[in-house]
């Protein structure tokens, strides 16, 4: 599934140096650098606590960093956080529809907030229902669907207004292996159409799916490559023994 | 604008679609202005109470007939032996005994004195003074008839009226404080948890990393509850007029107005909550902790804030309610103009500038 990496510096879609985010006296991203190139799909693994949270929020606009710079997008994060985030989807570790509102309800809705017309919104709408088989489903209220299929909607609606990247918050939490698998399917099928899949996770065999993955230490970037390259790096079978190896290091309690 | 639209209509299915909400919005006032109205009334009425007559003479009669004749008592039974009377306190239900000593109407007419002693149930401290009141104005009304027939050198006769609320309605006190209460609930609880669902669904995080401004989301999931605080105005006051005969007395709009400016001070409250409280079930306690306790002690409405110690007269002033409660009696109960509620308008307003600026500034600290 791994695709060749363009490296070329035009196509990097996120770019971080030295990003710093300090609350008080505690520093929750210490001088974080990375690149993310378009279509790549991004993994940005670390324990809780160890900073992930807080460089993502920076990266989406809802939060300033203290020292260093990021552009995403091709935008500035201290001064176009409202560009950047026309171009960009999210869809939290939280659930994130309206219980109470119908299928098609949260996709207008959700549509509607990235500036979708009406016309637009039913085109997509309908064609997004279709592709999911929910045509039955469509008028009946979220609550009504299974976890899976919710979080489904949720990433086809976080996709839905063609952004350039998009930020995937532990999205798989909670699922069972089988969605989680068709899950997958379902950002690579996106990162295939040129968007770009930046994705935090806690399941290690959801890093091993990534092209690239970075693993977050006590607020630095301890490691950044290709699943297989670090793997060969710290001489180990699966990114789940990586992970604890440089998870072992860490002195900041959870 | 169509966003706008979008997010007030998505608001008000939130709230259409759930009973629980329904059922508070327009349960609430009317569940209160009935139970305020007919079951928690200071108004005593047919008391029960007893007599001991020892008298058994003609002014002893006509004053049991007296007693019996008025609506504020019911004679439950005439008893003949003193210390009966501690037997019919215990059963909790007397709430005053009158006691004729022997040789009633003699003693009165020969010594120009005799004494009724009236026994009352203190366990009440409220109603016990109450009924003893009624009791000596309808002993007063009988001395006087008597006195009437012979001059007196000298006498000072009262003449009493009650202004704006002639027949000492409950009502008239509770119709307004029941108007801040709800208003305060819905705008300030309701509206909060409706922002804090929001934070504990998620859906708030996506809203915010959305590029629609989050003025926007807060405003428009205000609206709804303006619109039907509003509702709840005209419920409670159609309830009290045609219901508990409570007239309006004042101009209908200035009255709807302030309580527009009452409602916005109450959202306000509800948006400072929002921001400092993470959990549905912490928001309710919160506003009813903070909002809800303080209305019903400091408003004024049940309890005088004249007779409170100087400390609680001084913290009754921060309270919104205390205000709201005094614009609407004064419009409402004495029918008066802007000219006298101008104070209290201005410091409503003041409230809210105040609480809008905190609640902006917290809101915008949870975004850095």
């Amino acid at each position: 599934m791994m695709k060749n990496m363009d490296t070329n510096t035009a196509n990097i879609v996120i770019q971080a140096r030295n990003l710093t985010k300090r609350f008080g006296d505690f520093t929750a991203t210490d001088a974080i650098s990375f690149e993310v190139y378009k279509g790549e799909i991004f993994g940005f693994l670390g324990a809780n606590g160890a900073g992930k949270t807080t460089a993502m929020k920076i990266l989406i606009g809802i939060s300033k960093p203290s020292a260093g710079e990021a552009q995403v997008a091709g935008f500035d994060v201290y001064t176009q956080a409202e560009l950047i985030k026309k171009n960009i989807g999210y869809m939290s570790q939280k659930f994130s529809l309206y219980e109470d509102l119908t299928i098609r309800e949260n996709i207008r809705f959700f549509g509607g907030i990235y500036g979708l017309s009406r016309a637009e919104l039913k085109i997509k709408g309908d064609a997004l229902i279709k592709k999911l088989g929910l045509e039955a489903e469509a008028d009946k209220l979220v609550a009504s669907l299974p976890l899976g299929w919710r979080q489904k909607l949720s990433f086809s609606i976080a996709i839905l207004h063609n952004p350039q990247i998009v930020f995937l918050d532990e999205p798989t939490g909670g699922v069972d292996p089988l969605t989680r698998r068709q899950f997958w399917d379902m950002i690579y099928e996106a990162a295939h159409r040129g968007v770009t899949i930046f994705v935090t996770t806690h399941y290690m065999d959801e890093a091993e799916y990534c092209d690239r993955v970075s693993i977050m230490v006590d607020g630095k970037i301890e490691a950044l490559a290709s699943p297989k390259k670090l793997k060969e790096q710290f001489h180990a079978q699966s990114m789940d023994e990586v992970f604890h190896q440089l998870a072992r290091k860490a002195k900041r309690a959870e | 604008m169509r966003l706008f639209i979008a997010f007030i209509f998505k608001e008000f299915k939130h709230i259409l679609r759930d009973q629980r909400t329904l059922f508070i919005l327009f349960g609430m006032p009317i569940v209160q202005i009935i139970l305020f109205g007919f079951a928690l009334t200071n108004e005593v009425k047919d008391s029960k109470i007893v007599i001991l007559d020892q008298a058994h003479d003609a002014f002893s009669q006509r004053l049991i007939q007296r007693l019996d004749a008025s609506q504020y008592f019911d004679i439950e039974r005439v008893l003949y032996q003193s210390d009966a009377i501690h037997e019919v306190f215990k059963t909790g239900k007397i709430k005053l005994a009158v006691v004729f000593p022997p040789r009633f109407q003699h003693e009165l007419l020969h010594t120009n004195q005799a004494s009724v002693q009236l026994i009352a149930d203190a366990s009440d401290p409220n109603t016990a003074s109450t009924v003893t009141m009624y009791a000596s104005a309808i002993l007063k009304d009988f001395q006087d008839e008597l006195i009437a027939q012979t001059p007196l050198p000298y006498s000072i006769k009262p003449e009493i009226r009650m202004l704006y609320n002639p027949q000492l309605k409950g009502a008239y006190n509770f119709v307004p404080g029941v108007m801040a209460m709800i208003l305060l609930l819905i705008s300030a609880m309701m509206t909060s948890i409706a922002i804090v669902r929001e934070k504990e669904l998620g859906t708030m995080e996506v809203l915010l990393v959305s590029p629609v401004p989050p003025l926007m989301v807060i405003v428009t999931k205000a609206i709804p509850y303006i619109f039907l605080s509003l509702i709840n105005v005209t419920t409670i006051l159609l309830l009290s007029v045609f219901l508990l005969d409570v007239p309006i007395q004042g101009s209908i709009v200035l009255l709807i107005a302030e309580s527009l400016l009452f409602i916005l001070a109450a959202l306000a409250l509800g948006l400072f909550i929002s921001t400092i409280t993470n959990s549905q079930q912490v928001a309710m306690l919160a506003s009813l902790m903070v909002l809800m306790l303080p209305t019903l002690i400091f408003s004024g409405f049940m309890f005088p804030i004249e007779n409170m110690p100087k400390p609680m007269q001084i913290i009754s002033n921060f309270i919104p309610s205390k205000w709201y409660f005094f614009i609407v009696r004064d419009v409402m109960i004495k029918g008066l103009g802007f000219k006298s509620i101008w104070k209290e308008s201005l410091i409503l307003v003041a409230m809210t500038c105040v609480y809008v600026g905190i609640a902006w500034r917290n809101y915008k600290i949870r975004l850095e």
